[in-house]
């Protein structure tokens, strides 16, 4: 059945397809990723494909190349069945996938990188890195690209490395399927001309890209037509000349749910515990401003990439600050570490919460009292086991952390209850002010709403909170205020009833052209 | 993965984490009674006697106090190399402090063990604030030392007065035990083990100092200022290497500049043969000091039967891959589960 539609959708004349994705299912534990993906690509087109963070773009395209395994579901090409099981067997074939992350290897030349694994040499044993640099630079030529065969990865720029990423991408000649997976993320307006210059060049009547980005503009650019998914399903394709921007994140953002769900006691009338202006850091931020008030949830909305981690650990001193000044409850304030934060009470709660969160070999109880040892839970450097007992038991019963004890070694709890634990170890510190980033991420539902009724008490509370999300409707759900970032800056700051879906991707969608040079140079550090 | 587990499936996983970590202590020293079995039916007139017994306890304290200090540092995910020759320099400063300067004998073991402290200090400001890798830091430091045990001593042997600095020795081969030759080494080592079994498991040292091993970015995110608890570990570290550079010159009864490379590859042994994990987070101080007697009765044992020297050494390191790839199937296993 979805064979006849899609070849309905093919108008006559046009040529057959060259990538077919029919009835697509693929499952993690606990979440449906894809539920009966489709979507084609022509001879000769450049497909843009679009949806919000966590819409299934990238499990996507990561079962097309073999890095996972589908569950059901067909890809076709030109016709043949496609089943590469790595992504070496997808390159041989004829898909190769520039990813979003950069996949060098630092210590290397760009000529190495390009070739790894597929090194000319003699004897099948002894590299040839003369004819590796001379076919580097001839390959970097007919792109047009100016970059040193032999210079080392790890000092070029990002734009740069990004423009290696896609030559060694370009270098398989036999290619007929190119996904680029957001690959202008660390390029600037003349590198993105550059980009399209190439793959307007590389399409060819045999050949096709999936263009994955974010940005409406680029992708009017590029484009012929545009795919739509959302929350792991085909929503629509487009040609792209019909369609308008706002019609295209209408259909990326509008789902069924209830976003009519709002905070109530909109706090406009309440003290502001922290100020933070002019706000920058080598790397990304530019001149950051916004104010939390007491009781307030202040949410961060963005793109990947946006810079919503980089101002949090900024806040907190995680990451050095080059301009900027933080006023907390009305004083001038230096914060150069996560202790002076947390002695300051605020606390933050990482986005990476095995990476950056949790103790994970080390009982649950350690690490909700971990950030009061020395306040609360010590006599002269002596611990108190049993108030480090007590207030673990007690933290355990008001947020309702499923735990047989609390002496259980926390990478045995679920994500959920790992989340409170962690909320329980600033609760305890009792900070006033706490930064959670990505509070629900990898929680299943049931765990995400008690997560969302905690901070809607915190807040009532007269906790002042931030939460950085990529979840729109949580944003949404929770925010008396809204912050939306793009390319490090503050693109605008919302209210409840301002705030949509549609008014939220517009701001962070928007590429802002006047910083191009300046943060090329940025980018090189 | 494992974080996938539902709360219902919690309680048995539990149970068999807490069991096994008992199991894991119980091993090293079902292991030790093992060897010393083994050895007591090769040599059943010689080993297993008192003084056989005596001779093994007494020759496991200067390995055994440095790898208290070792247990420390590993457990922060870090390394030290500097502990054998660390000792050394350490032993020459006293003898320096005793013989050549007349300072009290107390106060010259307290500056010892200072100075041991310093040492470890050093290690630390090293590893935290220059951000250099502990192997690193901890192999550079471990030349210095071996160079100034040589300078200051004039790469000589420094000798204590057989009487005048009597009670200095009796520290290590007297005995105070009535009635007994039971050294009082031994006694140093237990009163060494327990303050680190306290400072590990009873204060915010040993706290911070798993919770560092564990996951070190986590903890500076918590409000830990992670660069300094490194340097005070590193520190108490070295006041352990003080301690042992006190023993081995009171066993001896002089400094040997000389000596002290190789001890800090046995005190890592024992560490690790100990359960401790290289990459930190986790370990004991009875694990540490079971490793270490381990150590002390293959050498004795291979001793009495005659083995040479040469031979003690590739058994020890057969035994040392051998007990920790045990340890790597089990955690393997563990995490499969």
């Amino acid at each position: 059945m979805t064979a006849v539609e899609a070849t309905a959708t093919v108008p006559k004349g046009d040529p057959g397809l060259l990538l077919q994705v029919e009835g697509v299912d693929k499952s993690f534990p606990g979440v449906k990723a894809l539920e009966g993906m489709r979507f084609d690509l022509r001879h000769g087109e450049v497909l843009g494909l679009v949806g919000e963070n966590g819409a299934g773009k990238s499990t996507l395209m990561k079962l097309l190349t073999g890095i996972y395994t589908k569950e059901t579901g067909d890809f076709h090409l030109d016709g043949e069945p496609l089943t590469a099981s790595t992504p070496k067997e997808a390159q041989e074939v004829g898909v190769s996938i520039i990813h979003q992350e950069l996949n060098l290897v630092p210590h290397l030349t760009v000529a190495e990188n390009i070739w790894l694994g597929r090194e000319p040499v003699s004897g099948g044993f002894f590299t040839k890195p003369g004819e590796q640099v001379r076919r580097t630079r001839e390959l970097l030529d007919r792109l047009g690209m100016h970059i040193d065969a032999k210079a080392v990865v790890s000092t070029l720029s990002v734009a740069q490395q990004q423009m290696v990423e896609i030559a060694k991408a370009l270098s398989f000649e036999s290619t007929k399927v190119r996904i680029m997976d957001e690959p202008t993320a660390a390029l600037n307006d003349a590198e993105v001309a550059q980009l399209h210059e190439l793959i307007r060049r590389f399409v060819t009547p045999q050949t096709g890209v999936v263009y994955i980005s974010h940005r409406m503009a680029e992708l009017k650019r590029i484009a012929d037509r545009i795919t739509v998914i959302r929350d792991g399903h085909y929503i629509d394709t487009m040609n792209m000349a019909d369609v308008s921007i706002e019609d295209v994140i209408a259909k990326m953002v509008g789902r069924a749910i209830n976003t009519g769900a709002r905070p109530e006691n909109v706090r406009s009338d309440r003290p502001i515990v922290l100020q933070v202006s002019g706000l920058s850091t080598r790397a990304l931020l530019k001149d950051v401003s916004f104010e939390l008030r007491r009781g307030e949830v202040l949410g961060f909305a963005g793109l990947m990439g946006a810079g919503r981690t980089e101002v949090a650990r900024a806040v907190v001193g995680a990451d050095p600050i080059t301009a900027g000044d933080i006023v907390l409850n009305g004083n001038r304030v230096t914060i150069s570490s996560p202790a002076q934060a947390a002695a300051r009470g605020i606390g933050y709660l990482s986005e990476d919460r095995k990476g950056l969160g949790l103790m994970l070999g080390q009982p649950v109880s350690h690490n909700i009292v971990i950030s009061s040892l020395s306040s609360q839970f010590s006599r002269v450097g002596f611990l108190r086991d049993g108030a480090i007992k007590e207030a673990s038991e007690s933290s355990k019963e008001l947020l309702n952390i499923k735990t047989p004890s609390v002496n259980q070694l926390v990478k045995y709890l679920s994500g959920g209850n790992q989340q409170k634990a962690i909320i329980a170890r600033w609760l305890v510190k009792d900070c006033d002010i706490l930064i959670f980033d990505e509070p629900t991420r990898g929680i299943d539902v049931g765990a995400k709403e008690e997560i969302y009724q905690l901070l809607n008490k915190l807040a009532e509370q007269g906790k002042s909170i931030i939460m950085i999300s990529s979840e729109l409707p949580e944003i949404l759900r929770m925010s008396h205020r809204i912050v939306v970032m793009a390319d490090g800056r503050v693109k605008g700051v919302l209210t409840a009833a301002e705030a949509d879906q549609e008014s939220i991707m517009r701001l962070a969608t928007h590429r802002d052209d006047a910083i191009t040079p300046e943060h090329t140079e940025e980018a090189e550090h | 993965m494992s974080t996938q587990t539902t709360s219902p499936e919690v309680a048995p996983v539990k149970k068999a984490g807490a069991w096994r970590a008992r199991l894991d202590q119980l091993m090293a020293l079902i292991g030790l009674l093992v060897i010393f079995i083994v050895f007591s039916i090769a040599d059943p007139q010689v080993f297993p006697t008192y003084s056989t017994i005596t001779r093994i306890l007494f020759s496991t304290v200067v390995v055994g106090v440095l790898a208290l200090g070792a247990t420390l540092v590993i457990i922060t995910g870090g390394i030290d190399l500097s502990v054998g020759t660390g000792m050394t320099l350490c032993a020459v400063m006293g003898a320096t402090f005793i013989v050549n300067w007349h300072l009290p004998i107390w106060l010259g073991i307290l500056m010892t063990i200072v100075f041991g402290g310093l040492i470890g200090l050093v290690n630390g400001a090293n590893v935290a604030i220059l951000g250099l890798p502990p192997f690193i830091a901890t192999l550079a430091m471990m030349m210095v030392a071996q160079g100034l045990a040589l300078v200051v001593s004039h790469a000589a042997p420094i000798y204590f007065d057989t009487t005048a600095h009597a009670s200095f020795m009796g520290l290590s081969t007297g005995s105070i035990i009535p009635g007994s030759n039971f050294p009082n080494a031994v006694l140093v080592l237990l009163v060494a083990a327990v303050i680190a079994h306290v400072l590990l498991n009873k204060t915010l040292l040993g706290r911070y100092d798993i919770s560092i091993g564990s996951n070190e970015e986590a903890t500076k995110l918590s409000g830990i200022n992670t660069r300094k608890w490194t340097m005070i570990i590193y520190a108490v570290a070295g006041l352990f290497t003080g301690l042992g550079g006190i023993m081995i010159s009171a066993r001896l009864g002089s400094a040997q500049p000389a000596t002290g490379s190789g001890y800090e590859l046995q005190a890592i042994a024992a560490v690790v043969i100990g359960g401790t994990s290289l990459s930190g987070g986790k370990g004991t101080i009875v694990g540490t000091i079971i490793g270490a007697l381990i150590i002390s009765v293959i050498n004795n044992g291979l001793q009495i039967l005659s083995m040479p020297q040469e031979w003690q050494n590739v058994i020890l390191g057969l035994v040392i891959l051998v007990v920790v790839f045990i340890d790597q199937l089990r955690t393997r296993r563990a995490a499969t589960n």
